[in-house]
Protein backbone atom coordinates (compact mmCIF):
# COMPACT_ATOMS: atom_id res chain seq x y z
CA UNK A 1 0.00 0.00 0.00
CA UNK A 2 1.35 3.43 -0.93
CA UNK A 3 2.30 5.65 1.99
CA UNK A 4 -0.35 8.24 2.74
CA UNK A 5 0.79 11.86 3.01
CA UNK A 6 -1.14 13.04 6.04
CA UNK A 7 -0.89 16.73 5.17
CA UNK A 8 -2.45 15.99 1.80
CA UNK A 9 -5.06 13.79 3.46
CA UNK A 10 -5.95 16.68 5.82
CA UNK A 11 -6.59 19.00 2.87
CA UNK A 12 -8.54 16.32 1.00
CA UNK A 13 -10.71 15.66 4.02
CA UNK A 14 -11.45 19.36 4.51
CA UNK A 15 -12.35 19.70 0.84
CA UNK A 16 -14.60 16.63 1.04
CA UNK A 17 -16.46 17.94 4.10
CA UNK A 18 -16.99 21.35 2.49
CA UNK A 19 -18.18 19.84 -0.77
CA UNK A 20 -20.32 17.01 0.58
CA UNK A 21 -21.96 18.72 3.56
CA UNK A 22 -21.63 22.48 3.07
CA UNK A 23 -22.37 22.61 -0.67
CA UNK A 24 -18.98 24.11 -1.34
CA UNK A 25 -19.56 27.07 0.99
CA UNK A 26 -16.17 27.67 2.54
CA UNK A 27 -17.47 30.62 4.56
CA UNK A 28 -18.75 28.13 7.12
CA UNK A 29 -15.38 27.81 8.76
CA UNK A 30 -14.43 24.93 10.99
CA UNK A 31 -11.13 24.19 12.63
CA UNK A 32 -9.25 20.92 12.77
CA UNK A 33 -10.54 20.22 16.25
CA UNK A 34 -14.18 21.25 15.74
CA UNK A 35 -16.68 18.44 16.29
CA UNK A 36 -18.69 17.76 13.12
CA UNK A 37 -21.66 16.59 15.17
CA UNK A 38 -21.31 19.46 17.63
CA UNK A 39 -21.33 22.02 14.82
CA UNK A 40 -24.19 20.27 13.06
CA UNK A 41 -22.15 19.62 9.93
CA UNK A 42 -22.69 15.88 9.77
CA UNK A 43 -25.51 13.62 10.96
CA UNK A 44 -25.58 9.83 11.20
CA UNK A 45 -26.31 9.43 7.47
CA UNK A 46 -23.44 11.79 6.72
CA UNK A 47 -21.11 9.62 8.78
CA UNK A 48 -21.80 6.74 6.41
CA UNK A 49 -20.89 8.98 3.50
CA UNK A 50 -17.68 9.97 5.28
CA UNK A 51 -16.80 6.33 5.90
CA UNK A 52 -17.37 5.55 2.24
CA UNK A 53 -14.94 8.36 1.34
CA UNK A 54 -12.29 7.05 3.75
CA UNK A 55 -12.55 3.48 2.50
CA UNK A 56 -12.44 4.44 -1.16
CA UNK A 57 -9.64 6.99 -0.91
CA UNK A 58 -7.31 5.59 1.73
CA UNK A 59 -7.68 1.85 1.30
CA UNK A 60 -8.80 1.28 4.87
CA UNK A 61 -11.73 -0.72 6.24
CA UNK A 62 -13.66 0.99 9.02
CA UNK A 63 -14.82 -1.60 11.52
CA UNK A 64 -18.10 -1.25 13.44
CA UNK A 65 -16.32 -0.68 16.75
CA UNK A 66 -14.19 2.08 15.18
CA UNK A 67 -17.22 4.20 14.29
CA UNK A 68 -16.76 6.44 17.32
CA UNK A 69 -16.33 10.22 17.59
CA UNK A 70 -12.76 9.77 18.75
CA UNK A 71 -11.93 8.46 15.27
CA UNK A 72 -14.34 10.31 13.02
CA UNK A 73 -15.73 13.47 14.55
CA UNK A 74 -13.19 16.11 13.50
CA UNK A 75 -10.49 16.63 10.90
CA UNK A 76 -7.78 16.10 13.56
CA UNK A 77 -9.40 12.84 14.69
CA UNK A 78 -9.76 11.61 11.11
CA UNK A 79 -6.12 12.32 10.25
CA UNK A 80 -4.94 10.52 13.37
CA UNK A 81 -7.26 7.59 12.61
CA UNK A 82 -5.94 7.31 9.04
CA UNK A 83 -2.39 7.43 10.38
CA UNK A 84 -3.03 4.52 12.74
CA UNK A 85 -4.94 2.44 10.21
CA UNK A 86 -2.54 2.97 7.33
CA UNK A 87 0.38 2.11 9.59
CA UNK B 1 -37.85 18.85 41.29
CA UNK B 2 -37.57 15.41 42.82
CA UNK B 3 -36.89 12.65 40.30
CA UNK B 4 -38.18 9.20 41.23
CA UNK B 5 -39.17 5.99 39.50
CA UNK B 6 -42.75 7.26 39.64
CA UNK B 7 -42.02 10.53 37.87
CA UNK B 8 -43.78 9.38 34.69
CA UNK B 9 -46.93 8.14 36.43
CA UNK B 10 -49.91 10.15 35.21
CA UNK B 11 -53.45 10.73 36.43
CA UNK B 12 -54.70 8.39 33.71
CA UNK B 13 -58.40 9.23 34.10
CA UNK B 14 -57.70 12.96 34.01
CA UNK B 15 -55.38 12.57 31.01
CA UNK B 16 -58.02 10.59 29.14
CA UNK B 17 -60.70 13.20 29.80
CA UNK B 18 -58.39 15.99 28.70
CA UNK B 19 -57.38 14.30 25.45
CA UNK B 20 -60.95 13.35 24.62
CA UNK B 21 -62.15 16.93 25.14
CA UNK B 22 -59.35 18.20 22.93
CA UNK B 23 -60.20 15.63 20.21
CA UNK B 24 -63.78 16.92 20.15
CA UNK B 25 -62.55 20.51 20.01
CA UNK B 26 -59.89 19.96 17.33
CA UNK B 27 -62.00 17.80 15.02
CA UNK B 28 -65.31 19.62 15.50
CA UNK B 29 -64.30 23.25 15.98
CA UNK B 30 -60.84 23.70 14.54
CA UNK B 31 -60.90 21.29 11.60
CA UNK B 32 -64.70 21.34 11.18
CA UNK B 33 -64.84 17.66 10.36
CA UNK B 34 -67.47 15.15 11.35
CA UNK B 35 -65.39 12.26 12.61
CA UNK B 36 -62.05 10.48 12.69
CA UNK B 37 -60.23 8.00 10.48
CA UNK B 38 -57.41 6.09 12.17
CA UNK B 39 -54.95 3.64 10.66
CA UNK B 40 -55.02 0.70 13.07
CA UNK B 41 -52.21 -1.83 13.16
CA UNK B 42 -53.00 -3.80 16.29
CA UNK B 43 -50.25 -1.86 18.04
CA UNK B 44 -50.76 0.05 21.25
CA UNK B 45 -50.45 3.59 19.89
CA UNK B 46 -53.01 3.30 17.10
CA UNK B 47 -55.27 1.32 19.42
CA UNK B 48 -55.21 4.04 22.08
CA UNK B 49 -55.85 6.75 19.48
CA UNK B 50 -58.78 4.93 17.90
CA UNK B 51 -60.27 4.10 21.29
CA UNK B 52 -59.95 7.69 22.54
CA UNK B 53 -61.64 8.93 19.36
CA UNK B 54 -64.48 6.43 19.74
CA UNK B 55 -65.00 7.47 23.35
CA UNK B 56 -64.73 11.19 22.52
CA UNK B 57 -66.88 11.32 19.38
CA UNK B 58 -69.04 8.23 19.59
CA UNK B 59 -68.09 4.99 17.79
CA UNK B 60 -70.27 5.77 14.77
CA UNK B 61 -68.01 8.73 13.95
CA UNK B 62 -64.81 6.66 13.86
CA UNK B 63 -63.44 4.37 11.15
CA UNK B 64 -60.42 2.17 11.76
CA UNK B 65 -58.54 1.30 8.55
CA UNK B 66 -56.37 -1.80 8.49
CA UNK B 67 -53.74 -1.66 5.75
CA UNK B 68 -51.79 -4.91 5.60
CA UNK B 69 -49.21 -5.65 2.94
CA UNK B 70 -46.97 -8.55 2.00
CA UNK B 71 -44.62 -8.18 4.99
CA UNK B 72 -47.30 -7.52 7.64
CA UNK B 73 -47.85 -9.89 10.51
CA UNK B 74 -51.33 -11.53 10.41
CA UNK B 75 -51.50 -10.79 14.12
CA UNK B 76 -51.85 -7.08 13.28
CA UNK B 77 -55.21 -7.60 11.55
CA UNK B 78 -56.53 -9.93 14.22
CA UNK B 79 -55.76 -7.45 16.99
CA UNK B 80 -57.09 -4.48 15.02
CA UNK B 81 -60.44 -6.26 14.51
CA UNK B 82 -60.57 -7.12 18.21
CA UNK B 83 -60.06 -3.43 18.99
CA UNK B 84 -62.89 -2.41 16.68
CA UNK B 85 -65.23 -4.94 18.32
CA UNK B 86 -64.24 -3.77 21.78
CA UNK B 87 -64.94 -0.08 21.14
CA UNK B 88 -67.75 -0.50 18.60
CA UNK B 89 -66.31 1.39 15.63
CA UNK B 90 -66.33 0.33 11.96
CA UNK B 91 -63.19 -1.33 10.60
CA UNK B 92 -62.21 -1.38 6.94
CA UNK B 93 -59.47 -3.49 5.37
CA UNK B 94 -57.36 -2.18 2.51
CA UNK B 95 -54.64 -4.54 1.36
CA UNK B 96 -52.00 -2.22 -0.06
CA UNK B 97 -49.68 -4.93 -1.44
CA UNK B 98 -50.84 -4.36 -5.02
CA UNK B 99 -50.38 -0.62 -4.74
CA UNK B 100 -46.92 -1.06 -3.30
CA UNK B 101 -45.94 -3.52 -6.03
CA UNK B 102 -47.15 -1.01 -8.59
CA UNK B 103 -44.88 1.62 -7.04
CA UNK B 104 -41.97 -0.80 -7.23
CA UNK B 105 -41.63 -0.90 -3.45
CA UNK B 106 -40.61 -4.55 -3.12
CA UNK B 107 -38.54 -4.61 -6.31
CA UNK B 108 -36.55 -1.52 -5.34
CA UNK B 109 -36.06 -2.73 -1.80
CA UNK B 110 -34.80 -6.13 -2.96
CA UNK B 111 -32.49 -4.51 -5.49
CA UNK B 112 -30.89 -2.54 -2.66
CA UNK B 113 -30.61 -5.63 -0.44
CA UNK B 114 -28.83 -7.46 -3.27
CA UNK B 115 -26.13 -4.77 -3.16
CA UNK B 116 -25.17 -6.40 0.17
CA UNK B 117 -26.44 -9.98 -0.26
CA UNK B 118 -26.47 -10.83 -3.99
CA UNK B 119 -28.35 -14.12 -3.42
CA UNK B 120 -31.34 -12.43 -1.73
CA UNK B 121 -34.62 -13.44 -3.35
CA UNK B 122 -37.97 -15.16 -2.92
CA UNK B 123 -38.47 -16.79 0.45
CA UNK B 124 -35.80 -14.66 2.14
CA UNK B 125 -36.55 -12.29 5.02
CA UNK B 126 -34.86 -9.01 5.92
CA UNK B 127 -34.63 -6.45 8.69
CA UNK B 128 -32.53 -3.41 9.59
CA UNK B 129 -31.18 -2.90 13.10
CA UNK B 130 -28.97 -0.39 14.92
CA UNK B 131 -26.52 -0.98 17.79
CA UNK B 132 -28.34 -1.44 21.08
CA UNK B 133 -25.46 -0.64 23.40
CA UNK B 134 -25.89 3.11 23.25
CA UNK B 135 -25.43 3.52 27.01
CA UNK B 136 -22.11 1.68 26.84
CA UNK B 137 -20.41 3.30 23.93
CA UNK B 138 -20.56 6.68 22.30
CA UNK B 139 -20.84 5.33 18.80
CA UNK B 140 -22.25 6.81 15.64
CA UNK B 141 -25.38 5.09 14.48
CA UNK B 142 -24.86 2.63 11.70
CA UNK B 143 -27.31 0.22 10.19
CA UNK B 144 -27.00 -3.52 9.98
CA UNK B 145 -28.91 -5.50 7.40
CA UNK B 146 -29.90 -8.96 8.59
CA UNK B 147 -31.32 -11.53 6.20
CA UNK B 148 -32.58 -15.05 6.63
CA UNK B 149 -32.58 -17.46 3.69
CA UNK B 150 -35.23 -20.14 3.17
CA UNK B 151 -33.00 -22.64 5.02
CA UNK B 152 -33.15 -20.45 8.12
CA UNK B 153 -29.54 -19.30 7.92
CA UNK B 154 -29.07 -15.75 9.16
CA UNK B 155 -26.47 -13.30 7.88
CA UNK B 156 -25.74 -9.75 9.04
CA UNK B 157 -23.67 -7.03 7.37
CA UNK B 158 -23.29 -3.33 7.97
CA UNK B 159 -25.11 -1.48 5.21
CA UNK B 160 -23.21 0.84 2.91
CA UNK B 161 -24.86 4.22 2.46
CA UNK B 162 -26.36 3.65 -0.99
CA UNK B 163 -28.01 0.39 -0.01
CA UNK B 164 -29.32 1.83 3.25
CA UNK B 165 -30.85 4.90 1.59
CA UNK B 166 -32.56 2.83 -1.08
CA UNK B 167 -33.97 0.25 1.34
CA UNK B 168 -35.38 2.99 3.55
CA UNK B 169 -36.75 5.01 0.61
CA UNK B 170 -38.46 1.92 -0.80
CA UNK B 171 -39.82 0.83 2.60
CA UNK B 172 -41.11 4.35 3.29
CA UNK B 173 -43.47 3.90 0.35
CA UNK B 174 -45.50 1.72 2.72
CA UNK B 175 -46.16 4.51 5.22
CA UNK B 176 -46.78 7.04 2.46
CA UNK B 177 -49.29 4.81 0.67
CA UNK B 178 -51.03 4.25 3.99
CA UNK B 179 -51.32 8.01 4.46
CA UNK B 180 -52.81 8.33 0.96
CA UNK B 181 -55.32 5.59 1.73
CA UNK B 182 -56.33 7.16 5.03
CA UNK B 183 -57.00 10.52 3.38
CA UNK B 184 -59.23 8.80 0.80
CA UNK B 185 -61.36 7.32 3.58
CA UNK B 186 -61.33 10.57 5.54
CA UNK B 187 -62.24 12.85 2.67
CA UNK B 188 -65.13 10.73 1.42
CA UNK B 189 -66.63 10.97 4.91
CA UNK B 190 -65.54 14.54 5.76
CA UNK B 191 -63.50 13.08 8.62
CA UNK B 192 -60.08 14.03 9.98
CA UNK B 193 -57.02 11.76 9.78
CA UNK B 194 -55.66 10.97 13.21
CA UNK B 195 -51.92 10.47 13.58
CA UNK B 196 -50.90 7.86 16.11
CA UNK B 197 -47.32 8.73 17.02
CA UNK B 198 -46.30 9.05 20.67
CA UNK B 199 -43.73 11.51 22.04
CA UNK B 200 -40.81 9.11 21.61
CA UNK B 201 -41.60 8.68 17.94
CA UNK B 202 -42.60 12.26 17.24
CA UNK B 203 -39.61 13.96 18.84
CA UNK B 204 -36.93 11.41 17.93
CA UNK B 205 -38.10 11.24 14.34
CA UNK B 206 -39.33 7.68 14.25
CA UNK B 207 -41.87 8.36 11.53
CA UNK B 208 -41.94 8.91 7.80
CA UNK B 209 -42.44 12.49 6.65
CA UNK B 210 -45.84 12.65 4.98
CA UNK B 211 -46.19 8.96 5.72
CA UNK B 212 -47.35 8.04 9.21
CA UNK B 213 -46.30 11.60 10.07
CA UNK B 214 -48.99 12.97 7.77
CA UNK B 215 -52.15 13.63 9.75
CA UNK B 216 -54.58 16.34 10.85
CA UNK B 217 -54.15 15.85 14.59
CA UNK B 218 -51.94 13.81 16.89
CA UNK B 219 -53.66 13.07 20.20
CA UNK B 220 -50.79 11.22 21.91
CA UNK B 221 -47.71 12.98 20.52
CA UNK B 222 -47.17 14.57 23.95
CA UNK B 223 -47.19 11.24 25.84
CA UNK B 224 -44.14 9.15 26.59
CA UNK B 225 -44.50 5.53 25.52
CA UNK B 226 -44.83 4.31 29.09
CA UNK B 227 -47.62 6.85 29.61
CA UNK B 228 -49.43 5.51 26.53
CA UNK B 229 -49.50 2.14 28.29
CA UNK B 230 -51.09 3.77 31.35
CA UNK B 231 -53.81 5.32 29.19
CA UNK B 232 -54.37 1.99 27.44
CA UNK B 233 -54.96 0.24 30.74
CA UNK B 234 -57.28 3.02 31.93
CA UNK B 235 -59.60 2.84 28.91
CA UNK B 236 -59.70 -0.93 28.51
CA UNK B 237 -57.59 -1.58 25.41
CA UNK B 238 -57.52 -5.40 24.98
CA UNK B 239 -54.80 -7.12 26.98
CA UNK B 240 -53.40 -8.85 23.88
CA UNK B 241 -52.60 -5.46 22.40
CA UNK B 242 -51.09 -4.07 25.60
CA UNK B 243 -48.72 -6.98 26.02
CA UNK B 244 -47.62 -7.15 22.38
CA UNK B 245 -43.97 -6.05 21.88
CA UNK B 246 -43.88 -2.90 19.74
CA UNK B 247 -42.57 -3.78 16.29
CA UNK B 248 -42.11 -1.86 13.07
CA UNK B 249 -44.35 -4.35 11.17
CA UNK B 250 -42.50 -3.13 8.08
CA UNK B 251 -39.78 -5.72 7.47
CA UNK B 252 -40.36 -9.39 6.70
CA UNK B 253 -37.98 -10.43 9.50
CA UNK B 254 -39.73 -9.21 12.65
CA UNK B 255 -37.80 -6.38 14.30
CA UNK B 256 -38.67 -4.56 17.52
CA UNK B 257 -38.74 -0.77 17.64
CA UNK B 258 -35.86 -0.94 20.13
CA UNK B 259 -33.68 -2.88 17.65
CA UNK B 260 -34.64 -0.78 14.64
CA UNK B 261 -34.50 2.75 15.99
CA UNK B 262 -34.45 3.55 19.67
CA UNK B 263 -31.57 1.37 20.84
CA UNK B 264 -32.99 1.32 24.37
CA UNK B 265 -35.96 -0.23 26.16
CA UNK B 266 -38.82 2.25 26.46
CA UNK B 267 -38.82 2.46 30.24
CA UNK B 268 -35.14 3.42 30.43
CA UNK B 269 -35.38 5.82 27.51
CA UNK B 270 -38.49 7.59 28.78
CA UNK B 271 -37.08 7.99 32.27
CA UNK B 272 -33.75 9.29 30.89
CA UNK B 273 -35.55 11.69 28.59
CA UNK B 274 -37.80 13.02 31.33
CA UNK B 275 -34.75 13.52 33.54
CA UNK B 276 -32.89 15.30 30.75
CA UNK B 277 -35.86 17.59 30.00
CA UNK B 278 -36.09 18.54 33.64
CA UNK B 279 -32.35 19.05 33.98
CA UNK B 280 -31.90 16.33 36.55
CA UNK B 281 -28.16 16.02 37.23
CA UNK B 282 -26.77 12.78 35.76
CA UNK B 283 -25.61 11.57 39.17
CA UNK B 284 -29.11 11.87 40.61
CA UNK B 285 -30.71 10.18 37.60
CA UNK B 286 -28.13 7.41 37.74
CA UNK B 287 -28.95 6.63 41.34
CA UNK B 288 -32.70 6.43 40.69
CA UNK B 289 -32.33 4.35 37.53
CA UNK B 290 -29.60 2.04 38.74
CA UNK B 291 -27.21 3.17 36.00
CA UNK B 292 -23.68 4.55 35.99
CA UNK B 293 -23.28 8.30 35.60
CA UNK B 294 -21.47 7.80 32.26
CA UNK B 295 -24.41 5.75 30.99
CA UNK B 296 -26.85 8.53 31.89
CA UNK B 297 -24.63 11.09 30.15
CA UNK B 298 -24.48 8.94 27.01
CA UNK B 299 -28.25 8.44 27.15
CA UNK B 300 -28.88 12.20 27.45
CA UNK B 301 -26.49 12.87 24.55
CA UNK B 302 -28.05 10.21 22.33
CA UNK B 303 -31.60 11.50 22.84
CA UNK B 304 -30.55 15.14 22.26
CA UNK B 305 -28.72 14.17 19.06
CA UNK B 306 -31.73 12.36 17.68
CA UNK B 307 -34.03 15.29 18.42
CA UNK B 308 -31.71 17.74 16.64
CA UNK B 309 -30.97 15.42 13.73
CA UNK B 310 -34.64 14.83 12.97
CA UNK B 311 -35.86 18.42 13.27
CA UNK B 312 -36.40 18.51 9.50
CA UNK B 313 -39.08 15.80 9.79
CA UNK B 314 -41.23 18.03 12.00
CA UNK B 315 -40.79 21.17 9.88
CA UNK B 316 -43.52 22.52 7.67
CA UNK B 317 -42.37 23.13 4.08
CA UNK B 318 -39.82 25.93 3.99
CA UNK B 319 -40.90 29.09 2.24
CA UNK B 320 -38.83 31.82 0.68
CA UNK B 321 -38.67 35.10 2.56
CA UNK B 322 -37.51 37.11 -0.43
CA UNK B 323 -40.13 39.82 -0.75
CA UNK B 324 -39.44 42.61 1.74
Amino acid sequence: MATIDLDTAREELKAFIVEAFLFGDESEAFTGSDSFMGKGIIDSTGVLELISFLEQNYGITVKDEEMVPANLDSIDNLVEYIRRKAG
Amino acid sequence: MKFTNDSLKIDAAGTVEGIQAEIRHQIGRVLKKSGAVVGISGGIDSSVCAALCARALGPNRVVGVMMPETDSSPESERLARELGETFGFETVKEDISGGLAGLGCYERRDEAIRMVFPDYGDGWKNKITIPTNILEKETFNYFNLTVENPKGEVFTERMPLKAYLQVVAASNLKQRLRMTTLYYHAEKRNHAVVGTGNKDEHMQGFFVKYGDGGADLKPIAHLFKIQVFQVAEAIGVPADIIKRTPTTDTYSFEVTQEEFFFGLDFHTMDMLWYAMENEIPPAEAAEVLGLKVEQVEKGYANIKRKIVATEYLRMAPLEMDLIK
